[in-house]
Formats: C-alpha cells, sequence, structure tokens
C-alpha cells in the first residue's frame, strides 16, 4: 500500500510535467499566438512589442519561458497575460463554484444511472426497458450548451422557477438559494451521463445475473431483494466506480466547461474557455495542470477503491 | 441395503420441462419420475444434455424462467416444488431441500467472505445472532474437513483451492441441515484424488445426517460405491432406474449396458480402443420418435418407433424399472452373445 502511494505520487509527478510542457508547446507554435503581439494591441509599434516582450520575458528562449511560468504557478504568482490578473486567485475563486457543480452532478447521475440500470436490467426486453433506453440515448445525444440553454430559458427565464443562471454563495443569500441556483446545471450535466452509466450497469447486471454465485445466492433461500443487491449489484458496481472516478475526477478538475458556461457558474471550466478564446497561456496552463491533478488523483483512489471492492486484486 | 421403508422424502412424478429458444422448444426432462427416502442415496447418471442437471435444478426452483414450461408433480413431503409460489421455494431452499453446484471456483460470490456467505443463508431462514451463526458455521466448516475452521472463517473464496471451495460449499449446503441434498456433478470439476476426498465426506455425511442425497454425475464409476439406487437418464427420459445392483448386475437398457461397457477397468486387460457407443445423443428440439435411442441401438426394430414406458419388467423386481420393449429373456442373450454394445456388461465386480 505505501509503495502504491509513493509510485502514485512520482507517477502524478511526471504526468502533470508532461501535461505542462504540451500545453505550454501547444501554445508556443499556434498561429496568432504571440502574446506580445496581443498585449499592445491594434495599432501597436514595433517599439511597444519588443517592450512588452522584454518586461514579461518573451524574449527569452523558450525552456527558460517555461521554467519561469512553472516557478510562478508553483509559487503563486502566475499573472493573466490578457487582463494582468492573478491567475492563481481566479481559480481558487472557481473552485467552490466547480465543486459545488462537480460534487451533486456526480452524485446525481451516479445514484439515478444506478437506479436506472438496475430497473432496466430487471425488466430487461419489456417496453419500460426499450424506453428508458430510449432516453438514455436522447440524454446522452443532447448537447449540453443546447440542453441548458432550453432548461434555462424556459425553467429560468420564461416559469420563473429558477434562476436564470449564475451562482450564489451559501455564506451571502443561504443554502436555499445556493440550492435553487445549482439544481439546473446538476441536472444538465447529471443527464449527459445517467444515459451511459445506466447502459453499463444494465448489461453489467444482465452478465452477473448468470453468474453461477448468483445461483448458488438463489438456492441459498435468499430473498429476491438481497440477491439482487448483495450478490448482483455489489458485483456489478465495480466497473461502474471505475468509470465514476474518472468522470468525477475530469468534471472536478474543471472539465465541466459547458455547463459551467451555459449556466455563468464562473467556475474554473468557466475561466479556462475563457482563457483559451483569448489565447492566453498562464490561466490555460495551470487550468490544465489543476485538471490533470484531479484526474491523476481520482484514478489513484479508483485503483484503491477498487482492491477494497474485489478482494482478489491487491495493490503491489 | 436400501432403506425402503424409510421416510418418503422427494416424489416426482412424470415430470416434464420444456425450454423455448430460438430454433424450436427443447423438450429437456421427459416423464421423469423416481422417489428418494431419507437416508438414501439415488444417483441420477447420464451423459452430457440428457436432463439430469435440469432435473436437479427443477427441484430447486431454478430453471423458473418465463420460457421454460413445467409439467407433472416434484413433492417434497407436503410441498409441490413446481407449483409452489416463489415464497414458498424460498422458504424450502437450504433449509430443507439443499444443493451443491458442479464448479466450485466460480459458485461462492468473489467478493464476500467465505464465512459470511454461509451465515448469510443461516440468517435467511433462523432468527440467530451473528456470533451464535458463526459458531454454526465453524461446526460445520470443520464437519467438511477445513483446517482451521475460525482463522478461515474469513478469507475470500480465492484464497481456497477448488477441493476446499467445494468443502465450504458441502458446509453451507448442510448448514440448515436438509432433508435432501442434490450434489450435481460435486466431483466434475475436481482432481482425481480430491474426487475421491469429496466422496468420502458426502459418505460420512450420509450416515451421519439422515438425510436423502440425490447425486448427479456422468460418471458411473465414482457411484459404484455410494448409490442405493441409481437412475439412468437419456435425452430427457430416465431409461432405466434400480438398485445399484440391479443396474451393475442385470442391466435392462442397451443403453446401460453401453455406460457400462465404456467404464475402463484395472482388473481386466486394457482393449486398444475404449469401447464408445456409436453415434450422438439426439437433438432435444427434434427428439427421435418412440424410444430415444432407437438410432443408436444396435437392436432397434419397429416396436421401438412406439415411445416405451418406464416400467418393472423383469420378474420379481418392483423396484427395477426400464424403458426397453424387448423381453428380459431376449436382453439376457443379447448381453451375454455380446452385441456391438454391452459386451462388458454384467461382470462388474465391487
Amino acid at each position: 500500500m505505501g509503495r502504491f502511494v509513493v509510485r502514485r505520487l512520482v507517477g502524478m509527478v511526471l504526468v502533470m510535467f508532461a501535461v505542462s510542457v504540451l500545453t505550454f508547446a501547444i501554445f508556443n507554435v499556434i498561429p496568432n499566438g504571440d502574446p506580445a503581439d496581443r498585449m499592445a494591441g491594434k495599432n501597436s509599434t514595433a517599439v511597444q512589442i519588443t517592450a512588452i516582450e522584454k518586461e514579461w520575458g518573451f524574449d527569452q528562449p523558450i525552456y527558460r519561458q517555461y521554467a519561469t511560468t512553472m516557478e510562478k504557478v508553483v509559487t503563486g504568482d502566475l499573472i493573466s497575460y490578457a487582463n494582468q490578473t492573478n491567475v492563481v486567485d481566479e481559480i481558487k475563486r472557481g473552485i467552490p463554484r466547480t465543486f459545488a457543480l462537480a460534487i451533486g452532478a456526480a452524485l446525481l447521475w451516479f445514484a439515478m444511472g444506478t437506479a436506472l440500470g438496475l430497473y432496466t436490467a430487471m425488466r430487461a426486453g419489456r417496453w419500460t426497458d426499450t424506453l428508458v433506453t430510449v432516453l438514455a440515448l436522447v440524454g446522452v445525444s443532447m448537447p449540453v450548451f443546447w440542453l441548458g440553454a432550453l432548461a434555462s430559458y424556459y425553467l429560468g427565464f420564461k416559469a420563473g422557477i429558477f434562476p436564470n443562471g449564475g451562482y450564489s454563495e451559501i455564506g451571502e443569500d443561504g443554502l436555499w438559494q445556493w440550492v435553487n441556483h445549482m439544481i439546473l446545471p446538476w441536472c444538465v450535466l447529471a443527464t449527459l451521463f445517467v444515459g451511459v452509466y445506466s447502459r453499463v450497469l444494465r448489461s453489467n447486471v444482465l452478465d452477473t445475473i448468470n453468474d453461477d454465485y448468483v445461483r448458488t445466492a438463489r438456492a441459498k433461500g435468499l430473498s429476491e431483494r438481497r440477491v439482487m443487491i448483495h450478490h448482483v449489484l455489489r458485483n456489478s458496481l465495480i466497473p461502474i466506480v471505475t468509470l465514476w472516478g474518472l468522470d468525477f475526477g475530469a468534471v472536478l478538475g474543471g472539465g465541466a466547461i459547458l455547463t459551467e458556461t451555459v449556466f455563468d457558474l464562473q467556475g474554473v471550466g468557466q475561466y479556462f474557455a475563457e482563457s483559451i478564446g483569448q489565447l492566453d497561456v498562464p490561466p490555460v496552463l495551470a487550468v490544465t495542470l489543476f485538471g490533470a491533478f484531479f484526474i491523476v488523483l481520482l484514478n489513484t483512489l479508483v485503483d484503491i477503491v477498487y482492491a477494497a471492492l474485489d478482494p482478489r486484486i491487491r495493490l503491489s | 441395503m436400501t432403506p425402503a421403508h424409510s421416510e418418503l422424502l422427494l416424489d416426482v412424478r412424470n415430470l416434464n420441462v420444456s425450454f423455448a429458444t430460438e430454433e424450436g422448444v427443447v423438450q429437456a426432462v421427459d416423464e421423469v419420475s423416481f422417489e428418494l427416502r431419507a437416508g438414501e442415496v439415488l444417483s441420477v447418471v447420464g451423459e452430457s444434455g440428457s436432463g439430469k442437471s435440469v432435473t436437479a435444478m427443477t427441484l430447486m426452483g431454478l430453471t423458473r424462467s418465463p420460457n421454460a414450461r413445467f409439467a407433472g408433480t416434484a413433492r417434497l413431503r407436503d410441498l409441490d416444488l413446481i407449483t409452489a409460489t416463489d415464497d414458498q421455494l424460498r422458504a424450502v431452499r437450504a433449509e430443507e431441500i439443499a444443493m451443491i453446484f458442479q464448479d466450485p471456483m466460480t459458485s461462492l460470490n468473489p467478493v464476500h467472505r467465505i464465512g459470511k456467505q454461509i451465515v448469510e443463508q443461516i440468517q435467511a431462514h433462523r432468527d440467530v445472532s451473528d456470533a451464535e451463526a458463526r459458531d454454526l458455521v465453524v461446526t460445520q466448516l470443520e464437519r467438511v474437513g477445513i483446517p482451521r475452521a475460525r482463522e478461515r472463517f474469513d478469507a475470500y473464496p480465492h484464497e481456497f483451492s477448488g477441493g476446499m471451495r467445494q468443502r465450504v460449499m458441502i458446509a453451507m449446503a448442510l448448514s440448515c441441515d436438509p432433508s435432501v441434498l442434490i450434489a450435481d456433478e460435486p466431483t466434475t470439476a475436481l482432481d482425481v484424488t480430491i474426487q475421491a476426498q469429496i466422496l468420502e465426506v458426502l459418505k460420512e455425511l450420509r450416515s451421519e445426517s439422515g438425510a436423502g442425497i440425490i447425486l448427479v454425475t456422468h460418471d458411473l464409476g465414482v457411484v459404484a460405491d455410494i448409490a442405493d439406487r441409481i437412475a439412468v437418464m437419456y435425452a430427457g427420459r430416465i431409461v432405466e432406474q434400480g438398485t445399484t445392483d440391479e443396474i451393475f448386475y442385470n442391466p435392462q437398457h442397451p443403453y446401460t449396458w453401453g455406460l457400462l461397457g465404456s467404464i475402463t477397468r484395472v482388473d481386466r486387460p486394457r482393449p486398444d480402443r475404449l469401447p464408445s457407443i456409436s453415434g450422438l445423443p439426439p437433438s432435444l428440439i427434434h427428439p427421435p420418435q418412440g424410444c430415444h435411442f432407437r438410432p443408436r441401438c444396435p437392436h432397434a426394430h419397429d416396436a421401438c418407433l412406439v415411445k416405451p414406458e418406464l416400467r418393472a419388467r423383469v420378474p420379481g423386481a418392483t423396484g427395477h424399472e426400464d424403458r426397453c420393449v424387448m423381453k428380459p429373456g431376449q436382453k439376457e442373450k443379447l448381453r451375454q452373445t455380446g452385441g456391438q454394445i454391452g459386451l462388458e456388461a454384467g461382470g462388474v465386480t465391487s
């Protein structure tokens, strides 16, 4: 276990290094990416540009630029090229928003996916199974920006049931306002995943239900409920937990860019999207590292949980 | 030797099981009738696909599914297992009728501790505390020969060998003291030495507990010294049943001759080729008309085109039933002069 964690930590550092190098390199080769040019504005002179290059260190060789930037990431002094704000402060401001969205939506899609998956598996072949399958497909196929915009427009703007986007601090307007602001984003983001999770669980359950140990469980005279939960679901959930950990990591790391943007949550993902639009390397780099950190972290946690759920697997 | 007058535990009459498949209706079990008495070991013998496992599973209600059809009765004391409700069935499973499955490697849930898996069964039927259930399980595990049972209680199935897992399955099946124990090929997946040990465990249990045991197997060699009665199944039907002595020393059905003839013998010169029954078992979707063994039987004639009844045909042996229409005297002659099959039959020493 100890060795496993150490190895994963080393792995995490290597992954983040590779990710940062790649991100930095990409932004140096894409067209129209010269930050000095952009910072100087439309009617700038060559002298002004050279001055900016000197001031921000863009005249340095690329590896030096990378080293300085990374140093600033670590010390928290990273400044955006586009609006000269502190990148780390911006990310810190977005974290509670992104986490609120990610945790709520992830719990929702896990619970809904499991419930629907189990239900459709037990009704396999009947019309309710077909109906849920079609709905799952519809849910997966609807783009978040479309579904989110519709929900926001009809349920928020038109009907006035929910606020029209934005985020409410618990400390300022209380818990209810916060929940009220989060319901639509949670549901819209979860819709995207529920279909996949319910389909995967359904097929796992249908595989497991024919396993010999389920027959044994029935032969023991257990109630159908206990057979389904203790034997079928318990074993079918193992791959789902893996999937969930990885998706949850991606959303925690700011991966729900569209949902955050559509509902104007001002989270890490939305900050990321805006920064990409401005070809603003420091925040893009920082958020990429932030995301990579959570993906690797959740990967490691998934492996640990996996070993706990399946005693045949040993961490080594 | 057969406890013929002990309590009748299980009375199966004209049991039919069929499954609707995409290719057609499979008649897996066709008019199967047998009895099981307390303290008796009944062995159901037949090759793969003969319907012996389906018969066994049907008694546990494990073949129930939307595409399965059942007819006939299977009375466990007063309860008909075929028409019992799911709740009635759940109440007798493990408590009255328990089963040991063929493959111990996959029959235990890999993610639960073995002790817990047995405790779960006991607590489904009896109101006992965790500690009491634990003690009960440890006693059962010791009874089937698992060393250091108290420590092994918390082990996972993958930490056990196949033989040990089968012992766990046996301990599980016995933990509620069922009156009927069904063992579906309990030794097939195991090494020969382990097979002998498991059979030994079963033999001890039978004398200790007085339960009736149904031992399903494809291996006549396995049953020779444990079974009181043998039912030979072929293509969904019981073709012959009787006491072990009757089946081994006076087999009536040509298929039984074939089965007996294909056992290798260590006390005879080894033949160049192992005797085998020519041809293949019939499809159960389109079974042959009349006697199911007819297409493979060297003695088949026109009378075999009519479905033969399972009834006592040997004078004086009421419990010895078979489905071959030939006269007993004629069978005797054929067996002794030797047809293509059954050369070895009649000379088995035990």
